[in-house]
């Protein structure tokens, strides 16, 4: 893509300010909006824009706000999930520390649609320079009247809070994040009722993304036509990719979907470091790695499905010859082992039970039957889990299994250390 | 937080910023968390003189605050160094070398993970994924990032904290999109 959109002022030094925002045309769309559109042409517009969620789940934006109830008599409440925290992910944190304005202008434009006259922006609690700029950035709407009672004069009324999370991965799934918000454990809870329904304080309530809020200044500002005429049909409109791992160059790139996987690599990451890939993890650390010669596979929704991974939040790590894959296997259990919330057995007993394995084959202490093990609990995690941090990492763990069957045998048959001494972590 | 405190000098320094703060929600119940920050940031860690002051300044159960402070890693229930260094081991930064920087800090500070220098300086810890993987190795000290470590830029850090007579922490490196 010629032209970048999300990014476009990333990199310039005012970008954080309201008069620079304001000048390149910010909070003007959402003049338009609080004073000639009704909340449900809002609501209209997004969905006719196809927009689907950047967090992680890619759900249509339009139809998750159609949901909320009309006149109930309820309080609705807005959330931003900011708790980025999928290993690989680092986009949100960008959008916020150099554009927060924009995301203060998303979330009015979906509270107006929602009719939400409070809304929460849940920042995990490492993102410190987030924080600050975010709330710098809200300071300045009130004080410009963007934020407060009476917005350009309607009856629209709308405030904004931060609150910050306090290290808690799980805090990302969205009803977990709404416990976190009522004080409680960031533990996820039964769906229906949806979010939509009986959400934050039991009121309807929706949840987006840093980056899906970002888009939906877009829409707005450019149109439905523009947005959908980017990408794929099922999945339009830009999207950050992030570039981390053993490539070239690492960053942020601002693509449409639908390219394919191996693209990303060469074109924008520049290439393997060393040698050649081996695996590259599509969409973050849930999402389960496709090797070498599966790149071809295009970035969408659909094609990583039929692929057995998943678009995730787009974050792309990529591992070339120089890693031991059950190395990674390994770290990927031991990382959503100390997120799991506790709430359910199978995640809370089977991911350490898995993560202890792959230490003992990492370390060469392997026994045969070790990987039939494996796999019988990666099968009684995946889909017995109360919510998608169990199936994820059981999946992730899995796709290691599956793709490199070979180095797992080595380490176990040979009894050997094939990695360099590893520090006692 | 020192015995110095008692559950009497916190209620009176956090009682006024706390009610600021429960302007923002609903319940008292969402105020816990900030507040346990709030208290974290004032006194260096959380005990439970803090837990039940906390819990008598929002009129809920002890337990309430508890839970909380147990199950969020950001909040500290025992003293660290003057410096957190928090060093990401998740994949994207392993892939760059993260694990040997973790070694080489064990051996400079000849400490483990988990434990603080004899001088009170330093806290060694290994942390997942803080949103630096384009510039890894990346960790964070206190709250300021420090990211495309190497052991020489280890090192050199670790000098200047150590000589410092001021905080030298100043300002984060922002991450930056890709030049396209």
């Amino acid at each position: 893509m010629s032209e970048l959109v999300l990014l476009k002022h990333i990199t310039h030094p005012d970008s954080t300010s309201i008069a620079f925002y304001e000048k390149t045309g910010g909070y003007q769309g959402l003049k338009k909006i609080l004073t000639t559109y009704s909340p449900d042409k809002v609501i209209d517009t997004v969905k006719a824009s196809n927009l689907r969620g950047r967090g992680g789940a890619g759900f249509p934006t339009g139809l998750k706000w159609s949901f909320v109830p009309k006149d109930d008599g309820k309080t609705h409440y807005l959330c931003c999930n900011a708790d980025e925290g999928e290993p690989g992910t680092f986009k949100d944190r960008l959008l916020m520390e150099r554009d927060p304005h924009r995301v203060i202008e998303g979330m009015i434009i979906a509270a107006y649609a929602i009719q939400a006259e409070v809304a929460y922006i849940y920042i995990r609690g490492e993102y410190g320079l987030s924080i600050a700029m975010i709330t710098q950035a809200l300071k300045a709407a009130y004080a410009r009247g963007y934020l407060g009672q009476n917005i350009f004069n309607t009856d629209f009324s709308l405030n904004i809070y931060v609150h910050k999370g306090a290290g808690a991965y799980i805090c990302g799934e969205e009803t977990a994040l709404l416990e976190s918000i009522e004080g409680r454990r960031g533990q996820p809870k039964l769906k229906p009722p949806f979010p939509a329904v009986a959400g934050l304080y039991d009121c309807p309530t929706v949840i987006n993304n840093v980056e899906t809020f970002v888009c939906v200044t877009h829409i707005f500002a450019r149109g439905v036509d523009w947005f959908t005429s980017i990408g794929p049909e099922d999945a339009p409109g830009p999207r950050l990719f992030g570039l981390s791992g053993q490539l070239q160059n690492r960053g942020i790139v601002e693509l449409p979907m639908g390219l394919s996987l191996r693209e990303l690599v060469y074109d924008y990451g520049g290439g393997p470091l060393t040698g050649q890939f081996k695996a590259v993890i599509p969409g973050g650390l849930s999402a389960p790695m496709i090797p070498l010669a599966g790149l071809d596979v295009k970035m969408n929704f659909a094609d990583l499905a039929a692929a057995d991974s998943m678009m995730g939040s787009a974050a792309v790590i990529a591992l070339d010859e120089t890693t031991s894959i059950p190395t990674v296997g390994r770290r990927i259990a031991e990382f959503f082992s100390h997120e799991s919330c506790g709430k359910c057995a199978p995640c809370r007993e089977g991911l350490p039970w898995a993560s202890k394995i792959l230490n003992r084959i990492e370390s060469g202490h392997g026994r045969s039957g070790d990987i039939e093990q494996l796999q019988v609990i990666c099968g009684g995690v995946f889909g017995n889990s109360f919510c998608a941090l169990g199936v994820g990492a059981a999946w992730a763990i899995r796709a290691t299994l599956k793709h490199f069957p070979h180095e797992y045998d080595a380490l176990i048959n040979q009894q050997t250390i094939p990695v360099d001494d590893r520090t006692n972590l | 937080m020192t015995a110095a405190y008692s559950k009497q000098d916190i209620i009176a320094e956090l009682t006024v910023p706390i009610a600021e703060i429960a302007k923002c929600y609903p319940t008292q119940r969402s105020v816990i968390m900030p507040a346990l920050y709030l208290a974290q940031e004032t006194y260096g860690f959380l005990d439970e003189t803090a837990y039940r002051a906390i819990s008598e300044i929002l009129e809920v159960p002890e337990i309430w605050v508890f839970e909380l402070a147990s199950f969020y890693t950001l909040y500290k229930n025992k003293n660290i160094g003057k410096y957190n260094l928090q060093l990401c081991t998740n994949v994207p930064c392993m892939l760059r070398g993260a694990y040997d920087l973790f070694a080489h800090l064990q051996t400079r500070l000849g400490i483990n993970k988990g434990e603080t220098s004899k001088d009170g300086l330093f806290t060694l810890t290994a942390v997942e994924c803080i949103g630096s993987c384009d510039v890894s190795p990346a960790m964070m000290v206190n709250d300021t990032y420090y990211t495309n470590l190497s052991k020489e830029r280890v090192d050199k850090l670790l000098d200047q904290l150590s000589q410092a007579d001021t905080d030298p922490l100043t300002g984060n490196e922002p991450s930056a999109g890709n030049e396209q």
